[in-house]
């Protein structure tokens, strides 16, 4: 990439302390190993995984929801790492997010009108007689009916509240959102529309996505490049057409082909054995355990991210496989 | 909403309805004849006519069932009749000692809370933390001394010691109302410690699991203040148990007042109760019983209104 990163992150960590294992020493989990990726402004990251990956701990450790350690963080131009809470507070009007759960992510007791217009307020924007046409404005552009501005959460479907949880995002007119499994509880023919939305959006305002998802043909529609995770490792990243019609790591190979497809020319590489404890991760490379490629040399190092094309890059030694 | 106020109503009708035919029936169900039994107090039984004066007296002498509308009629104009011992309105006996024990109850309420919910949200907040387990450890302390004990150690050490404030007794608020307040002081601190204990366990705990929810981090990521999330997310859905609690604990308050009205001889409502008890004045202890069972149903009727407000969805239930 050419022009400046939005978002640029170097070597991001993350462990959580599980209790304790002898008297004094706190044992602890690391769910994040190294990871590091930037986002261009306008950009599309995929970010795709299987369940326990790290995906969404990468999105919350973003937007300082969770504390973790990283060399770098910065977005803007601003150092995350050493941001103090205020000015964190203010940045959060241009670093957005989209939650997965939307049952558990709307106040129970608060209007959507309360919601949105809370949201507005912590920043200062549409005050005043500019509110109400801002609040019909966002509910439309999700689909919903502005007459559902003064129902509660408890009143509306999965989808319906998951769109909720976009205008809420989209009301401050952030330039990055991440959308953590932002479209996963929809059915598929919202999906396609909280899709388009998203995709018109960016195309509108030049917004910058983080997208989350453990869809692979969701993630590779509207990402412009992919970053696949296994038990918070980067096993590949590239362009999204690229890493989807020739992945260069066994993984990514797996995943894709495990995608349903109406024609499918190549077989289902299937993985065979369970993913492994994240307490008990086998030496070298972490897919090992569960790589038909596997070889020796594999248990003994832990493969680095090697160029395999323009922008893509993959951590397997064998790349004479791919 | 109106709905909602007028079924609640409708409901505590017919409660206070259950509630007076069953203080009523007490009288009925009760073996022996209320008069003689009065009348046999000495040890020796009465004579024949004093019992049938009594009775004539009390209106044991009607049928059951003219017993029984006379009562509800009377009670429904508040008139409780008149108290076997002295012959004075009972009416207005109460009405001269209710307003002390809710006095006690209130200023110690407005205490409990003031205390109890910032202290309960600052160790809700930070579970685990200094704070949580110096005050949780205090609480767990005061909650297990009984108020009796508390009592006697507030007069021990405020009134013999410091020497701050009287030890107990009543001055109406008219005739000096600044010893008055003085007075107020011990009793509704005693009162209000205890209910700050269960105030603070039920805070603490519904602000912990209030805060573990997906809503607080999505206000988080709004950009709102921590106060903001603290006050208008957290707090505010963490009020229900909170008032719940508050609202049975004031009606248990005024049955049980009785023994911080003892330490501190103050005049109020429970005291009536216990003399009346002692002494069989059974319209005395019937008329009381009514009235805190009203206060209590009333309160009841007032909780759920408010947590209705406050969560339109129980509206529904």
């Amino acid at each position: 990439m050419t022009a400046a990163p939005l978002l640029d992150v170097q070597n991001l960590e993350k462990s959580y302390s599980i209790g304790r294992s002898g008297l004094f020493s706190k044992r602890s989990l690391k769910v994040l190993h190294d990871v590091s990726f930037s986002v261009a402004p306008g950009e599309v990251l995929g970010l795709v995984g299987e369940s326990g990956s790290g995906k969404s701990t990468i999105g919350r450790a973003i937007l300082r929801l969770i504390d973790s350690q990283s060399d770098v963080m910065r977005f803007g131009g601003q150092d995350l790492n050493s941001i103090s809470p205020a000015r964190m507070r203010i940045l959060r009007k241009e670093m957005q997010i989209i939650f997965q759960d939307p049952y558990a992510s709307l106040d129970p007791r608060k209007t959507i009108r309360a919601v949105l217009s809370e949201a507005l307020d912590a920043h200062g924007l549409h005050q005043g007689a500019a509110r109400g046409p801002r609040l019909i404005e966002l509910v439309t552009l999700v689909g919903l009916d502005p007459s559902f501005l003064d129902r509660r959460p408890h009143e509306f479907s999965g989808g319906q509240r998951q769109r909720i949880g976009i205008a809420r995002a989209l009301a401050v007119e952030p330039s990055f959102i991440v959308c953590d499994e932002a479209v996963s509880a929809l059915d598929v023919s919202i999906q396609a529309q909280v899709l388009n939305l998203l995709a018109d959006l960016r195309a509108k305002t030049g917004v910058s996505l983080l997208f989350i998802s453990h869809d692979l043909s969701v993630v590779r529609y509207i990402s412009d490049r992919v970053m696949v995770l296994y038990l918070g490792r980067v096993m590949e990243v590239g362009p999204a057409d690229r890493v989807h019609f020739s992945p260069k790591h066994p993984y990514t190979a797996a995943l894709v082909s495990a995608e349903p497809s109406l024609h499918r020319e190549n077989r289902r590489i299937r993985l065979t054995g369970e993913i492994p404890s994240p307490l008990a991760l086998p030496s070298g490379c972490i897919f090992r355990s569960r790589c038909p490629y596997a070889q020796p040399a594999c248990a003994e190092t832990v493969p680095p991210l090697q160029t395999v094309g323009d922008q893509h890059q993959s951590a397997c030694l064998r790349t004479d496989i791919l | 909403m109106l709905a909602f106020i007028s079924r609640r109503m409708a409901a505590a009708a017919a409660m206070l309805l259950v509630i007076g035919t069953i203080i009523f029936s007490l009288l009925i169900i009760v073996p022996g004849d209320p008069a003689e039994l009065l009348l046999s107090t000495g040890g020796g039984s009465a004579s024949a006519e004093a019992i049938a004066n009594l009775r004539a007296n009390m209106g044991l002498d009607q049928p059951v069932l003219t017993q029984y509308v006379t009562f509800l009629y009377n009670t429904a104009r508040l008139d409780f009749g008149t108290s076997i011992v002295d012959n004075g309105s009972i009416s207005s006996v109460i009405a001269l000692r209710l307003p002390r024990t809710l006095e006690i109850i209130v200023a110690g309420t407005i205490f409990a809370l003031l205390l109890a919910i910032p202290a309960g949200t600052a160790a809700g907040l930070r579970a685990g933390g200094k704070f949580d387990i110096a005050t949780s450890a205090i609480n767990a302390l005061l909650t297990s001394v009984p108020g009796f004990v508390l009592g006697t150690l507030f007069i021990y050490f405020f009134a013999q010691i410091l020497g701050w404030l009287p030890a107990g007794g009543y001055v109406a608020f008219a005739t000096n109302p600044a010893q008055h307040l003085q007075m107020l002081i011990l009793p509704s601190l005693t009162v209000g410690l205890h209910l700050a204990t269960i105030v603070f366990r039920m805070t603490r705990a519904s602000v912990l699991e209030m805060r573990g929810h997906d809503w607080v981090r999505t206000a988080v990521a709004k950009g709102l203040r921590r106060k903001r999330v603290v006050r208008r997310h957290i707090l505010y859905n963490a009020l229900g148990p909170i008032i719940t609690v508050v609202g049975l604990q004031l009606g248990i308050l005024l049955g049980s007042t009785v023994l911080v009205e003892f330490i501190y001889n103050w005049p109020g409502l429970s005291g009536l109760l216990v003399s009346a008890v002692e002494q069989r004045d059974y319209p005395t202890v019937r008329a009381v019983i009514l009235t805190v069972s009203t206060i209590f149903i009333g309160i009841n009727l007032v909780i759920d209104i408010l947590s209705s407000l406050l969560d339109p969805r129980i509206r529904l239930q």
